[in-house]
This record gives structure tokens, sequence and C-alpha cells, in this order.
């Protein structure tokens, strides 16, 4: 399990526009990297982030060879209801990942 | 915030000399800057993460956790990774922070300690010493490491490599000035275990140490030798009471 962290607010107001940010450990190897033998590493990255609120996607990203590793994503989304937010990132070598938070929005 | 004013406050209480002393912090980027005061965006907490879990974990023939012996790490550990290296009387050499990490690993868990400069030992070691951060740097006073600082400090001093260079060189005489694009930092040991963005992952002190000489195109040493140890206490002496940062972030 790679070491996740994720800033999402627990409590927002109807009509607020949260900020949400995620950071995942992950090598994100290139695939065009010789190693000190001069044998190229083969790619190892995280290939799509997806963010659900109750189901409905509020943000989706692909990701390629040229992003850093340990991606850093921010977006926002738009509070409208209670709910359950699930982050899922994918990618190669069967890499998934989930987390999930509560926000709970007042009135 | 309250982070903020702490290292303001020690800023001001430390020495005269202090100011003249500059972590690479203040080199950097704005964005770079940023991201090391963040511990969201810091990508060096998820080491600290890490090492957290760690800490909690039993290990070795003992099936003891860090945790059984020294409890809560906030309270246990604070402080602690401003004071090394320093002499293990077991041992009779001085060893630095992840040195010590290994020694109490094999010493009280019975375990295999982690290779240096693996994930398991830099996530411990950026956890122990995370539990410092903002704390001033406090070598300890004591014979045995004034000998090793003072064999540091030559080392720090004599010329190496095919370029025939030394750390002060740089460090000394040329900090503050350019190299190709680069800030010259003045070379203060404040953030390790640090997140190096050239680097894309956490990395120890020893680990710049021997880039710097690959640098230079002279022969490094091993990993957890005596005179990259006797370095580092040298320049834990030279950035005493300069603020710890762990995780830094570097460029």
């Amino acid at each position: 399990m790679a070491r996740v962290l994720l800033q999402v607010p627990a409590t927002a107001r109807r009509g607020e526009v949260i900020e949400i940010r995620a950071l995942i450990q992950h090598p994100m190897e290139t695939g065009f990297r010789p190693d000190a033998s001069g044998v190229v590493a083969p790619r190892d990255i995280i290939r799509r982030f997806a963010c659900t609120w109750d189901g409905e996607t509020v943000f989706s990203a692909e990701l390629h060879p040229a992003i850093a590793a340990n991606p850093y994503l921010s977006f926002t989304a738009l509070a409208t209801a209670s709910g359950t937010l699930e982050f899922a990132w994918t990618g190669d070598n069967g890499f998934a990942q989930t987390e999930t938070r509560r926000v709970t929005v007042a009135e | 915030m309250r982070r903020a004013a702490a290292l303001l406050l020690l800023l001001v209480a430390a020495p005269a000399r202090a100011e003249e002393r500059r972590s690479g912090f203040a080199d950097m980027a704005p964005a770079t800057r940023a991201m090391q005061q963040d511990d969201m965006a810091n990508p060096g907490m998820l080491w600290v993460l890490e090492g957290g879990a760690l800490w909690q974990r039993p290990a070795g023939a003992a099936a003891r956790s860090c945790a059984d012996c020294h409890g809560d790490a906030a309270a246990s550990m604070r402080g602690v990774a401003a004071r090394y290296p320093a002499m293990d009387p077991g041992e009779g050499r001085a060893v630095d922070l992840a040195g010590r990490i290994a020694l109490c690993q094999a010493r009280h868990q019975g375990a295999e300690p982690a290779p240096r400069e693996s994930q398991a030992a830099l996530a411990l070691a950026a956890y122990v010493a995370h539990q410092s951060r903002g704390m001033p740097i406090a070598p300890p006073a004591d014979a045995g490491m004034d000998a090793v600082r003072a064999e540091g400090q030559a080392l720090y001093r004599a010329r190496r490599g095919q370029l025939d260079l030394s750390c002060a060189q740089c460090h000394d005489d040329n900090a503050g000035r350019r190299l190709a694009g680069s800030v010259i930092p003045q070379g203060h040991p404040t953030g390790y275990p640090l997140y190096r963005l050239e680097w894309q992952a956490l990395g120890s002190l020893q680990r710049r140490l021997r880039g710097c000489m690959t640098g230079v195109r002279a022969a490094p040493p091993a990993y957890g030798a005596a005179d990259l140890i006797a370095i580092e206490a040298y320049l834990m002496a030279r950035a005493a009471g300069m603020p710890l940062e762990t995780p830094a972030v570097r460029p």
C-alpha cells in the first residue's frame, strides 16, 4: 500500500467550492531511464486518477511518463449534498489504490 | 502558523553569527519553499507517515516495536536528531542518527537493521528527525566528538578528486554565488533526510555528500563510513543553533 496524503474538508456549506488535494507515494518510473548497468527500467507509472462523489465523477486525470514521482493533484468540487468521496489511483503492474473520505454538507 | 512563529523566535534567539548563516531553504524558489512548508504538499511527509507505521510495528527476535521501549515519539524523540552524530559508548565510535537506529534494531529488537538508504531506514530516520522540527541544532559537548569534528573539519578542507576541490572552496569561499544556474548553498545540514526534487525521493545527508564527491570526480566513501560521519559531525557543529527542518525539500 502506497502512503497517501489527502486533504479533504470534513464539513462544507451547501454550494461551497471545496479544495481537495491528493499526494500519493509512487516512483513514476518513465520506462526511458537506463540504470547504472545500462538496462532500461520498465515503465511503472500511475495511469489514471479519479475522484467520485457518491459515485459521480467530480475529477479525473490521465497521468503520463513525464509526470514527477509522488504525483500531487489539487482540484475543486462543488459541495451539493453530504456524501462519500472515493479516490482511486490505477496504473502499471496492477497498481490500484482507493481511499475514501466523508464530507458532511450543512445548509 | 505556530511553526512559523516558533521558527521566527528561534531566528531571533539564536546568536548573532546565525544571521550570516543561511539555510538552503532561503535560496529556494517560492514554489519550492511553499512545498516544504505545507505538510499536505511536502512529499517528505509520505516517508514520515511510513516511519510512523514502522515505529509501531514489532520486529526481530524480540518482537518488540520502537514504541514498546520509547513510547510516544513526539515526546521521547523530541530533540534527539538535533544532537546527532554522537558517541556510542558500546561501539566506542561516533554514530549518526541512521546508525543509531540500526544499532537499536540489532541490540534491542534482535532484528537485521534495514540497509542504509533503504526506504525503511530513511522512513524511520525521517520520522525520528521530524520530531525535532523547529528545534535548534545542538551538537553534544564531548571530548570524543571534538576529535571527530576536528577530523571532519580537516576532511571538509581537504582537496579531493580530479577537480582537486575541497568542500570549503565551494560552500565557504563561494557560497551564495552560482554554479551554472544554481545558487551554491552554505551546506548546512538542517533538513535531512530531505526530499530532493532531483532525486524524486527522500535521501540522507550521506547520499548528498557522496553526490558532491562524485561531482568533483573523487571516489566517495561507502555509506556509513567514518569519514562521512565525521563530515556530518563537523557540519552539524557549523550549523549549531539553526532550526531543523526535517523533512526539508530541496531542488
